[in-house]
Formats: structure tokens, C-alpha cells, sequence
């Protein structure tokens, strides 16, 4: 049950290189945070910042409005879930949630009671005398959880905890971490690459490009109304379509491509147009025309994917869209098709800044 | 198959040429140890064990004047065996400490400081055995275990191992200890150190192979007679048994040397799994 303030944190390492540009972020109490980036964007940096693994080169990290820059990682009553689980090999699964309460003095007795209840959460309770190598992936990330509720922190910080398990279980795992983190109300901090994950567990993401937040809101906020092209770019699965454009008389010009409908836009500039899988669809009446060239069924839906047509410049002739149709709609490969989408959920930045002008 | 065959039986061969090779002058040393000082002096090495077994080692090992002047076999085992272990003991632990504060502590001049200790490798007892004997002889710990050990136990080969072996743990083990409140004093025994269980054993082997058959430190650290070990003692045999005009006794010379060889066989023998593993694999 904890706040979490960062001051304008910025990391700097010994031989130069800058992770962390200055961040500022007020994460509430029960709040489950997730930082989304490419990977080396600073996530990572920030989260073992807050843990107290790596130095702060600046600014300020407040736990419970109470400043923690100097004090050691064990004194900031965090828990940390790692990336390779990073369980003590050598101790059983109860040695292992025990050791942080043991070297905090708590009484035997507690400790023991504290793990089984921990274990009953995490559905371990039958492993808790064997050791790590004999469990399997997501056994064993479930013992690093169980090493993290024990102790009862302040805070969670999650580090990618789900990408060295198989997709199936990743999901699952997915889904146990949510219903856990809203069962125990423990505000956490989550890092992920994968942008399913983030959209899915958060309740507040921020995403995270080159050491600065890009932009932080809910994620159906930060699909529907990305402030930038690389957080419209980076959120949503499939991707979203870009097709570069200009604007010219009134019009969004891209080689042959002609739109019409849009207004005060900056002229002689490079613009990207972005447009949801979604939002498309099959139309003879559309404005795009894309040649398909793959058709992947998903089950429930298909994605189909087709070079842009009708653009003459050689940046365009390469663009691809996809776009989703219902289970049982499949285009022929190589066939031609007219696609409409509704210019009011198109976007449009700036190539050059990223900036989003509509 | 046929092929095959010819293959493992061809290798066979040559392992077993490699095996009488190696292990043929032993058993030559010791089928001689087992008959009397005329024979061996009339018919020379012998093949064949004889009857002397029990009369000739009861002799090197328990009697007085059996084997040397005064001391008893059994004392010089009783002290090779305290170098052994406690020239093997003092490494493991000195170049697991060294080890890891050159591993985990972040002080100035860590790599440097490492290297000067590789570079003592290059140095040699036998360099500075004259000013090592000088400050022992002037500490007074001549003829003492601690004078003995102490100034062997510095361990490069041994800090370098363990030095490579705590790099090869993985970080966020030492992360995951931080948070959970371990002092560094608490993560190097309830986490490092069994972690290294295999790894310490394979030196401690080794190591105690080295510290057994360690010569001329011993010999010139001890004055008195009871404080000789068996290495030692092999040495001087040649010379006691030889004096006097007597028959040369050289059935207790290759009993001696067969009890020195013994130790070491052994705890390769009963260790032998744990020194591969400690070679080949870790537990991580």
C-alpha cells in the first residue's frame, strides 16, 4: 500500500552513456504500473533504480513520500521478480521464500506460516521441499513470486518476469499475476517488451523510448489517442498501418493516392498517416488499394496482408497494410482490393518529429 | 561391426599398455617392500610379492628405529597428513576470500591487484624461501604446524579458479540476496559458498595432493626428527639405512614410499566424483 515518486530521474553510467533522461511519474497506491520499450530504452534501468540496484545520478525516488535515494535495497522493502527467477539453486522452494523473513529476524514460526500461505496462493504449496532444478518454468516462476509476497513489500517491481516461458504459460502466468497483484492491492512496477502484456496488465502504462517517457496514461487511452508515432507504433498487435504522405491543396497526397477531407495540415512536410488493422475494411468504394500477398487465419479472425497500390514513389511501393476480416472472409492471394477505412480514426504525425498532428 | 569392434579393441589396447605403463614401477616398489633386505640385495627387484609384508611395514610404521633414528612411520604420516589437510584447507578458504572480495567488492585497483596476485604465480617458493624462512625462524615457529602452513597457503591457482567460478554466478542471484536483506558477510556463506561445494572439493583435492608431496619447505622448516613427514622421510631413509655397514634395508624404503603414495591415491579415489563434476559442471 505505497505511493512511488520519481523526481526527474536520470541515469548516467561511468563510461558515458545516459539510460535514463529525466523521468517524472506519480504512481498511486494499488496502482500496477507497466514500463513498455524497445529493448536498451532505460526500462529496465529505471525499475533496478528503484529496487536500488543501480545508483540514481539524479533526482529523486520517493517510496511513501519518504526519499530512498541513499538507503540500501533490503531497507526499501521492495520485492524484485527477475527475468531468469534468479532462485537460490542450492535451497529447497521453502529456503528460498524463507531466506528474505530469515535475514530480517522474523520468528520461525511466522516465517513458516508466511510461506505456506504464500504457497497456498501460488498453488506451490506441494513443491515446497523440492529444490529449483526440479521444477519446471512456470513452477519456478511462481516460486520467485511467492519469494516476492512473502515478505510483504511496499512494492512489487517485476523485470520482464514471463519471457523465458513458453507462450501458452505466458498467458496464463499473464493472467495470475493480474488477478494477484488486484487481490493483494500491492502497488507494482512491471517491465516488458511485449506490448500484449502491457496493454493487458496495466492499469497505467508508460511507454518508454530513449530513456524518456513517451507518453503514460491507461492503454486503451494510449491506443486510441497515441501522443506520438512511436507510441502509436509501438502499441497495438498488429501493427499499426503507416503510409507516408504529404499534404497538398487540401489533400493528403501519397503517389498516386489521393485523399481528400483533411484540413490544416502543414504543407511540404513529411507526414505519416496511421491507421488502425481495425478500422479497415473490404469496400469497392474505398479509398486504398492493396494487392494481397498473405492471408494468415487466426481462428476467430484473419489477417490479411497486401502491398499498397497506386503509389509511385519507391517508399510507398514497399508499404504494406494489414488489415482484419471475419473467420470465413478470405481474399484469393495476388487478388486486388478496394479497402475503406473512416478518415475520422486516422491519425497523422509528423514523420520528422513524431509528433501527432491529428 | 566388425569395424567397431576392431576400434574399442585397438583403443582397449593402448589404454591398457598406458595402464601398465603408468602403474607397473608402483607395483614393482611394492612386491619388492614385501620381501627381506638379503633377497633384494642377491636377486635384485622383485616381481612376485614375498612373505615380509606384515613383519616389514609393522616395522616402518610402528617401530622405533624401525624406519629412521627415532621417529615412527606412523608420526610422519600423522604429520603429512596435517600439512595435507591444512596446506589444502588454508588455500580454499584464503582464495575463496580473496576471490570474492576481488569478484564482488568494487574497490580501486581490484583487476590490478588481482593480477599481481596471478603474478605470484610466477614466484615460487623455492624464489623466496630464504626470506620466508627468516621471518618464521624469527617469529619462532620453526618446528610448528603454523610455521609449516601458514606461509604456503597463499593460493593463486586457487583465487584464479574461484575468481573465474564467482563470475560465472550469475548476477541477479546477488541482486535477488541484496533485496533480500543478506549482508555481503551472509550471501558468501549461505549462498556462495555452497554454490562452490563442487568446486571447493576439486581444489581442496588438488590442493591437498600438492601440500602431501610438498618437499623442501618441510625440510628445511623442521629441525626435529618428529616433525618430519613422509616425503621427507623417504629422503632421509636412503641415508640412516645405508649407514653402519648393515644390509641396506631397501624393503622399508619402498614401504615407505608406497605408504606416501597411498593418502593421495585415495582421496582421488573416494573423491573422484566430485572432482570431475567440480571440473566439468556447477549447479547454477
Amino acid at each position: 500500500m505505497s505511493t512511488v515518486k520519481l523526481n526527474s530521474i536520470k541515469k548516467t553510467y561511468p563510461n558515458g552513456a545516459i539510460a535514463v533522461r529525466g523521468v517524472d511519474m506519480v504512481i498511486e497506491n494499488s496502482e500496477f504500473i507497466v514500463f513498455v520499450g524497445p529493448s536498451g530504452c532505460g526500462k529496465s534501468t529505471m525499475l533496478r533504480m528503484i529496487a536500488g540496484l543501480e545508483t540514481i545520478t539524479d533526482g529523486e525516488i520517493e517510496i511513501d513520500s519518504k526519499v530512498i535515494n541513499n538507503i540500501s535495497p533490503a531497507d526499501r522493502d521492495v520485492a524484485m521478480v527477475f527475468q531468469n527467477y534468479a532462485l537460490y539453486p542450492h535451497m529447497t522452494v521453502r529456503g528460498n521464500m524463507a531466506y528474505g523473513l530469515k535475514n530480517r529476524g522474523i520468528p520461525k514460526a511466522e516465517i513458516d506460516k508466511k510461506v505456506i500461505d504464500a504457497a497456498k496462493m501460488l498453488r506451490i504449496e506441494d513443491y515446497l521441499d523440492r529444490q529449483p532444478n526440479q521444477l519446471s518454468g512456470g513452477q519456478r516462476q511462481r516460486v520467485a513470486m511467492g519469494r516476492a509476497i512473502v515478505r510483504e513489500p511496499k512494492v512489487f517491481l517485476f523485470d520482464e518476469p514471463l519471457s523465458n516461458l513458453d507462450a501458452k504459460l505466458r498467458v496464463q502466468m499473464r493472467i495470475e499475476i493480474k488477478r494477484l497483484q488486484r487481490r493483494m492491492g500491492v502497488t507494482s512496477i512491471y517491465v516488458t517488451h511485449d506490448q500484449t502484456e502491457a496493454m493487458t496488465l496495466a492499469d497505467r502504462l508508460a511507454v518508454i523510448n530513449d530513456g524518456r517517457i513517451e507518453q503514460m496514461g491507461a492503454p486503451i487511452e494510449l491506443y486510441n489517442n497515441p501522443a506520438t508515432l512511436f507510441v502509436a507504433s509501438f502499441i497495438g498487435a498488429p501493427q499499426i498501418n503507416l503510409i507516408p504522405v504529404q499534404f497538398k491543396n487540401n489533400k493528403l497526397i501519397s503517389g498516386d493516392i489521393e485523399l481528400s477531407g483533411f484540413k490544416d495540415l502543414p504543407e511540404n512536410t513529411e507526414l505519416v498517416l496511421g491507421i488502425r488493422p481495425d478500422v479497415i475494411t473490404p469496400n469497392k468504394n474505398g479509398q486504398l488499394e492493396i494487392k494481397v500477398d498473405l492471408v494468415e487465419q487466426h481462428g476467430a479472425d484473419n489477417l490479411i496482408y497486401g502491398a499498397l497500390s497506386g503509389a509511385a514513389k519507391a517508399d510507398i511501393d514497399d508499404t504494406e497494410i494489414c488489415f482484419k476480416t471475419a473467420q470465413g472472409t478470405l481474399p484469393d492471394i495476388d487478388s486486388v482490393l478496394k479497402l475503406h477505412f473512416d478518415q475520422k480514426t486516422a491519425m497523422i504525425f509528423n514523420k520528422e518529429s513524431g509528433e501527432r498532428l491529428i | 561391426m566388425n569395424n567397431i569392434n576392431w576400434r574399442i579393441i585397438s583403443n582397449h589396447i593402448i589404454l591398457l599398455i598406458g595402464v601398465v605403463f603408468m602403474s607397473l614401477p608402483v607395483w614393482v616398489a611394492f612386491s619388492t617392500s614385501t620381501h627381506s633386505a638379503e633377497t633384494i640385495l642377491r636377486e635384485g627387484l622383485q616381481f612376485w610379492p614375498g612373505t615380509d609384508f606384515l613383519k616389514t611395514y609393522k616395522e616402518v610404521m610402528f617401530e622405533e628405529a624401525g624406519v629412521m633414528k627415532s621417529v615412527l612411520g606412523i608420526t610422519m604420516l600423522k604429520n603429512s597428513m596435517i600439512l595435507g589437510i591444512g596446506f589444502a584447507v588454508g588455500k580454499v578458504i584464503i582464495s575463496m576470500l580473496a576471490a570474492y572480495a576481488i569478484v564482488y567488492f568494487r574497490f580501486r585497483l581490484a583487476t590490478p591487484l588481482f593480477w599481481i596476485i596471478f603474478l605470484t604465480l610466477l614466484l615460487p617458493l623455492e624464489v623466496r624461501i630464504i626470506p620466508s624462512y627468516e621471518i618464521v625462524a624469527g617469529l619462532g615457529l620453526l618446528d610448528t604446524n603454523f610455521g609449516l602452513i601458514v606461509p604456503l597457503i597463499a593460493s593463486a591457482t586457487g583465487t584464479f579458479y574461484f575468481r573465474q567460478f564467482f563470475k560465472s554466478v550469475p548476477e541477479e542471484l546477488l541482486e535477488a540476496a541484496r533485496l533480500d536483506g543478506a549482508t555481503p558477510w551472509r550471501f558468501f556463506i549461505d549462498i556462495l559458498i555452497p554454490l562452490s561445494k563442487t568446486m571447493i572439493a576439486a581444489i581442496l583435492i588438488i590442493m591437498f595432493v600438492v601440500g602431501w608431496n610438498q618437499y623442501l619447505w618441510p625440510l628445511i622448516m623442521t629441525t626435529k626428527e618428529e616433525n618430519y613427514t613422509l616425503v621427507i622421510g623417504i629422503k632421509q631413509i636412503y641415508q640412516i639405512l645405508s649407514e653402519g655397514g648393515e644390509l641396506p634395508q631397501y624393503q622399508k624404503a619402498f614401504a615407505l614410499t608406497i605408504m606416501a603414495t597411498l593418502p593421495p591415491v585415495l582421496v582421488v579415489l573416494f573423491f573422484q566424483n566430485w572432482f570431475v563434476k567440480g571440473l566439468v559442471e556447477s549447479e547454477k
